[in-house]
């Protein structure tokens, strides 16, 4: 099986500030906003590199998203930043009408997204966020597993023409992934080839998967993890491909079952090639305050809940 | 004739579209049009700087507009239509199944003129900002004007901009609150009060002024005032005191013409007291 090293740990948001960092300096039709997290989203570096395109905006998140759209009509690339759950939940109407429905260049940055934001709880843990990014039309969904590729899929992200949803994290997890990578939005990356099960991951889930995947070896049981960095538009092509191959499925994520990276492969497996499949996301509950490696194994999103997904899944083919 | 007695012969005929098409599309909202009546047509026939015929969504080197209380689109639709933007006629497309002119604003289906779809309410002011803000990067001395209801007024997000407007110095924008006291329940004043706007806006750090905007003269002087205000580290908000339905006796002063529209017999009587000037579409 293929290995993965890490290189050492580090924050995805680490990753965005680099890229936005890179390609502000690229390309002067990059601006920023910040709705007063600019620290906490490592875009300090653009504000300070670049002072005239960068935006405080406060703690006014509404008025940042539209302030951004308003800056795209002039061929900006605006990248909007804040929480996860500001950025998603605060201002869905916003995104709606005048980044989605106006189909503006807008990247909408999220971070401290998912249960991994630890400590400060509920109320900031967004874990629906891919779910209301994905319903809206033309908006790309993009959900980075390392430093590495959250750099280089914030640097495609501004290449790309129209609405991007940039998720990332808080918490310093494995960097694995090669550096000065290309990304390719909507491309899967198969990590590891595999014969009994398909394992789906995305976000911070891809090392878990990984990790998973070796324990499974350990077991005899030959597992293919695909890194599913953009969640939306969604390579059919190659889920349907390890699907078929497998005949077992499990997904990972650090989200909700509803809405999430799950109920999509189901939704497309199922239309397609039904086959036995596991869910490893949080069902219908909200989080609460803990470490990030805490909240992870109570709310059944690791290594261990990986593998009994996927014993599970291979027992029901 | 002068400029004045021009373009109220032009509001006049904006003001029968605006009534002809809510009554053929059977709905709309022909209230909050007929009371901005006046403000748009002094706007784009007299104070902005556009080209209606190399219109893009980019607004580079050209006066933007934006209306931001998206439900008076058939005020917009008249404006842009009887400016150049795209042909008279197809004001009697309005609200159709395969038309351009959606109930609310859309960029959705290729109608120049628009920059960004508006409706939920609350937005306009931000959008402004941004392009405001584009046109200062891009060394673009050309302003961007935005309408505000003031039913509107009562959405959070417009006080949001309001201090990010001010704390930005966005001194190329102006923007117009359609003081018209009326909204869907019933008075400004009844539903949620807005208090003493011309303080609050002030208080928000703009520069403002308020004026009679059912009067041509009137809102043209309110435009060179802004005019002269504009450029000097501060935004620019114009309080357009205005009557629901301006124009139509039955429907003036009252919230129950937000978003209704007349029959047959009410749009003939709404007719016989708005003269034909241009010719109707």
């Amino acid at each position: 099986m293929e290995k993965f090293i890490n290189t050492g740990n580090k924050d995805t948001r680490s990753g965005f500030g680099a890229g936005l960092a890179e390609i502000g300096n690229e390309d002067e039709r990059v601006v920023g906003l910040c709705a007063d997290l600019t620290g906490s989203l490592k875009m300090d570096q653009f504000a300070k590199e670049h002072p005239d395109r960068f935006f405080q905006c406060g703690i006014a998140e509404a008025d940042m998203i539209d302030a951004a759209a308003g800056l795209s009509l002039s061929g900006k690339i605006p990248f909007a930043g804040s929480f996860a759950n500001f950025v998603t939940s605060r201002v869905y109407d916003q995104i709606r009408q005048c980044v989605c429905y106006a189909g503006a260049n807008v990247k909408i940055a999220a971070s401290h997204a998912g249960i991994t934001l630890g400590e400060d709880g509920a109320t900031h843990q967004v874990m629906e966020d891919i779910g209301m990014m994905r319903m809206l039309p033309r908006m790309t969904v993009i959900n980075p597993c390392d430093y590495n590729q959250t750099k280089a899929a914030t640097i495609a992200a501004a290449r790309y023409n129209g609405p991007v949803y940039l998720r990332f994290g808080r918490p310093s997890v494995p960097n694995f992934t090669p550096e000065n990578q290309t990304f390719e939005i909507g491309k899967a990356l198969r990590l590891t080839e595999g014969r009994d099960v398909s394992i789906f991951a995305t976000g911070h889930l891809v090392w878990e998967a990984l990790l998973a995947a070796e324990e499974l070896e350990k077991q005899g049981i030959s597992a293919e993890v695909i890194d599913i960095h953009t969640i939306k538009p969604l390579d059919t092509e190659a889920v349907l491909a390890s699907a078929a191959k497998t005949g077992a499925v499990v997904t990972a994520e650090e989200h909700l079952i509803a809405g999430g990276l799950g109920e999509l492969i189901a939704g497309v497996l199922i239309r397609t090639r039904p086959c036995p499949m596991e869910f490893v996301a949080v069902d219908d509950q909200f989080g609460q305050s803990g470490t990030p490696a805490g909240l992870m194994e109570l709310y059944g999103l690791d290594k261990a809940h990986i593998v009994s997904a996927a014993l599970k899944a291979i027992a029901r083919k | 004739m002068t400029d004045t007695e021009r373009l109220t012969q032009t509001a006049s005929q904006v003001r029968r579209d605006i009534v002809r098409m809510v009554t053929q599309a059977g709905s709309g909202h022909p209230g909050g049009s007929l009371s901005s009546t006046d403000i748009a047509t002094a706007l784009f026939f007299k104070v902005m700087k556009h080209s209606p015929e190399h219109w893009d969504r980019s607004g580079k080197g050209n006066d933007m507009f934006f209306l931001s209380a998206g439900h008076m689109s058939p005020l917009f639709y008249s404006v842009l239509a009887r400016s150049g933007y795209f042909p008279v006629k197809e004001l009697a497309t309005f609200r159709h199944l395969g038309s351009r002119l959606q109930g609310h604003p859309s960029t959705d289906h290729g109608l120049p003129g628009v920059y960004m779809p508006s409706g939920s309410l609350g937005q306009g002011l931000s959008v402004a900002c941004g392009a405001a803000l584009g046109k200062k990067l891009d060394k673009d001395d050309r302003k961007v004007y935005v309408l505000v209801g003031d039913g509107e007024s009562e959405e959070g997000q417009i006080w949001e901009a309001a201090m990010f407007a001010a704390h930005h110095r966005i001194d190329n924008l102006v923007a117009m609150t359609d003081w018209n006291h009326q909204q869907i329940d019933g008075t400004v004043e009844s539903v949620i009060g807005l208090g003493d706007l011309e303080v609050k806006w002030k208080a928000f750090g703009w520069e403002c002024i308020t004026a009679e905007g059912n009067d041509m003269q009137a809102v043209l002087e309110a435009f060179d005032r802004a005019h002269s205000l504009c450029g000097h580290g501060k935004p620019v908000m114009i309080l357009f005191k205005t009557v629901m339905g301006k124009g139509v006796d039955f429907m003036e002063g009252t919230n129950k013409w937000h978003g209704k529209a007349p029959s047959a017999e009410q749009c003939e009587a709404a007719l016989a007291q708005i003269k034909e000037t241009l010719g109707d579409f």
